[in-house]
């Protein structure tokens, strides 16, 4: 399987995107907007010219070449669905109609057109069609964006097995990690034009690159000042508590500590090799059969029925409690 | 509360008069021609071959205008250069020219001691030229604003799903901008069905040759008011099957183009 290459610079209005990737399987490239995530799709699509660079699949080289000549499927985030057409006449506008309306179950919306379906039915319209063209590369951009949370669930399911089924080079943007980590092999946290770091979504939170990867891969951080002592670094915390690290550091660093990681207590035990804080219990969601818990600075993801044996209760008091094996130190 | 009143009384008078003013002159034609005397002048000469050179003409011109305006407006909506904003206003000057400018304009560009040294002025060619200059500009506008209201994202769409500029322009941009070009289609004919101004200086009023029918109205002012009131009447009709038309087609809900019209009656 070839793979989708890029090595370019696109000048954008606040800063230059640059970026240098290779596509083999399914990358994600996730980011807060405006980091010029959609633009690399551009690029890749042949809608922007890159300054310095470009894009080759396999041994093709695509830079230069207009969109229509580069065999991408390009899903665009509000689907851009001709709005004129019927359902099957916006999928056949790419290439034979096939069995695409059955495997994507919209034969019976066949004549109906876009403004009459629901976004969930958008978005397999949208498949469908970059994929009547019989594309190399699949280029998705935000595509569980424009869906409400209840259909986004599924669809996400959905999806994931379609990329996997397809097997094609496949590059998506979104602005959340969670997606990216659900879909893709591989993500990269894109931020003013640059990539912070490109890893499997394991690793990301095993081994993040610097706080604002950290924090955008759902981490709690914590700014403090480090130094070494003994085995472990301690860290005095802004906020006066001290905790300690098993990961090296010196002076300004960021304290990286995972929900899933935290554990919650009514009442200080007193246990060298874990970290405490002690805060006022905030705000208490629940996502599915867990919950988040926020205490001071700190959220915690605990099951429901430690929540509920706990006896939570927004406006109490607990003690967050982590490993300081569970801690990880980021330059600052 | 009488101050109130008087207040109300003064809006719906001063409203009235401006409707009765407005409609009058249009009623007053359909008053003093009565429907069987309006068919009987259709049979006039001077109406049939007035009628004739108007069709003409007007199809004529229109095609030009849709010819040589649509692919300018296209331009001026999707690129973006150095001078764009001094073309647009260029192509928008028409509107404001009095028209009897723009006859004296056409003949210093076209006639035989202009610019261009050309036989055209009183020829029927004449009156094709100074109808699509004066509505040309009608037609241009609107579809430039049709143009941009195509939403860029399904021209790149269209590209990404292997169709060419040629191909996209046809299946995409144009049927999204239909409604936008035929409104402003629909303007600039009956701009130009109405010229007077331009088309007498620059190409006379010849029967059967270049006398339009609003040039036999003025023709046939002189000689028997009855033939022009009728002339009138007809003109009146086309006007307002136009703008019947129009209004049509900004309302459809494939349109999102709004005009100095009301739409909402």
């Amino acid at each position: 399987m070839a793979h989708l290459l890029l090595d370019f610079t696109l000048p954008l209005r606040a800063f230059d995107l640059e970026l240098s990737l290779s596509v083999e399987r399914t990358v994600a490239l996730v980011g807060p907007s405006g980091a010029g995530k959609t633009s690399v799709l551009r690029v890749a699509a042949g809608l922007a010219e890159p300054s310095r660079g470009g894009v080759t699949f396999g041994d093709e080289v695509w830079t230069g070449l207009p969109p229509e000549r580069r065999r991408v499927g390009f899903v665009f985030q509000d689907y851009a669905l001709f709005p004129h057409l019927s359902v099957r006449a916006n999928v056949a506008y790419a290439g034979p109609v096939g069995d695409l309306l059955d495997r994507f179950h919209i034969a019976e919306l066949a004549d109906a057109r876009p403004g009459e379906l629901s976004g969930g039915e958008r978005q397999r319209v949208a498949l469908a069609r970059a994929l009547a063209r019989g594309p190399d590369v699949l280029l998705l951009d935000e595509p569980l964006a424009a869906l409400d949370a209840h259909t986004k669930s599924q669809v996400r399911g959905e999806l994931s097995e379609l990329l996997r089924g397809l097997g094609l080079p496949t590059l998506l943007v979104t602005h959340d990690y969670e997606d990216a980590a659900a879909l893709a092999d591989e993500v990269g946290v894109l931020v003013d034009g640059r990539l912070r770091q490109l890893a499997s979504p394991a690793e990301l939170v095993a081994r993040p690159a610097d706080a604002f990867v950290a924090s955008f891969t759902g981490a709690n951080l914590l700014r403090g000042t480090a130094h070494p002592s003994g085995e472990l670094t301690e860290v005095r915390l802004d906020g006066g508590e001290r905790v300690f690290s098993t990961d090296p550091g010196k002076g300004a660093v960021g304290v990286v500590v995972y929900p899933w990681e935290v554990s919650i207590a009514r009442a200080h035990e007193d246990d060298s090799a874990l970290n405490v804080l002690r805060g006022e219990i905030g705000s208490i969601v629940e996502i599915g059969n867990r919950v988040r818990v926020r205490i001071g600075p700190v959220t915690a993801e605990v099951t429901s029925s430690s929540a509920a044996r706990l006896g939570l209760a927004s406006g109490g008091v607990a003690y967050a409690t982590f490993k300081a094996t569970g801690t990880r130190l980021v330059p600052l | 509360m009488i101050r109130r009143a008087l207040l109300a009384a003064l809006v719906f008078a001063g409203a009235f008069v401006a409707l009765a003013f407005l409609a009058l002159p249009l009623i007053a034609i359909f008053a003093r021609v009565p429907p069987g005397r309006l068919a009987a002048q259709l049979s006039n000469p001077l109406v049939t071959n007035a009628l004739v050179v108007s069709l003409k003409t007007s199809v004529i011109a229109q095609a030009l205008i849709l010819v040589f305006g649509t692919p300018a407006a296209y331009v001026l909506a999707s690129r973006r250069f150095l001078g764009r904003a001094f073309l647009v206003t260029l192509v928008e000057l028409p509107l404001v020219v009095p028209p009897a400018v723009a006859g004296i304009g056409l003949l210093a560009a076209f006639g035989r001691f202009g610019l261009l040294h050309t036989s055209v002025p009183f020829t029927q060619t004449a009156v094709v030229l100074a109808v699509a200059f004066v509505a040309s500009p009608l037609y241009v506008r609107q579809a430039i604003v049709a143009f941009e209201a195509v939403d860029p994202n399904l021209v790149a769409a269209s590209r990404t799903l292997g169709a060419g500029p040629v191909k996209t322009f046809f299946r995409v941009v144009l049927p999204l901008a239909r409604g936008g070009l035929a409104a402003g289609e629909a303007l600039a004919f009956a701009r130009g069905l109405g010229e007077f101004g331009a088309t007498i200086m620059f190409a006379g009023s010849l029967p059967k040759v270049t006398q339009t029918l609003p040039l036999a109205v003025y023709a046939a002012f002189d000689v028997d008011f009855d033939v022009a009131l009728a002339i009138g009447a007809l003109l009146v009709l086309v006007s307002l099957a136009l703008l019947l038309t129009l209004k049509w087609l900004t309302s459809s809900s494939t349109s999102r183009f709004r005009f100095a019209l009301s739409t909402s009656s």
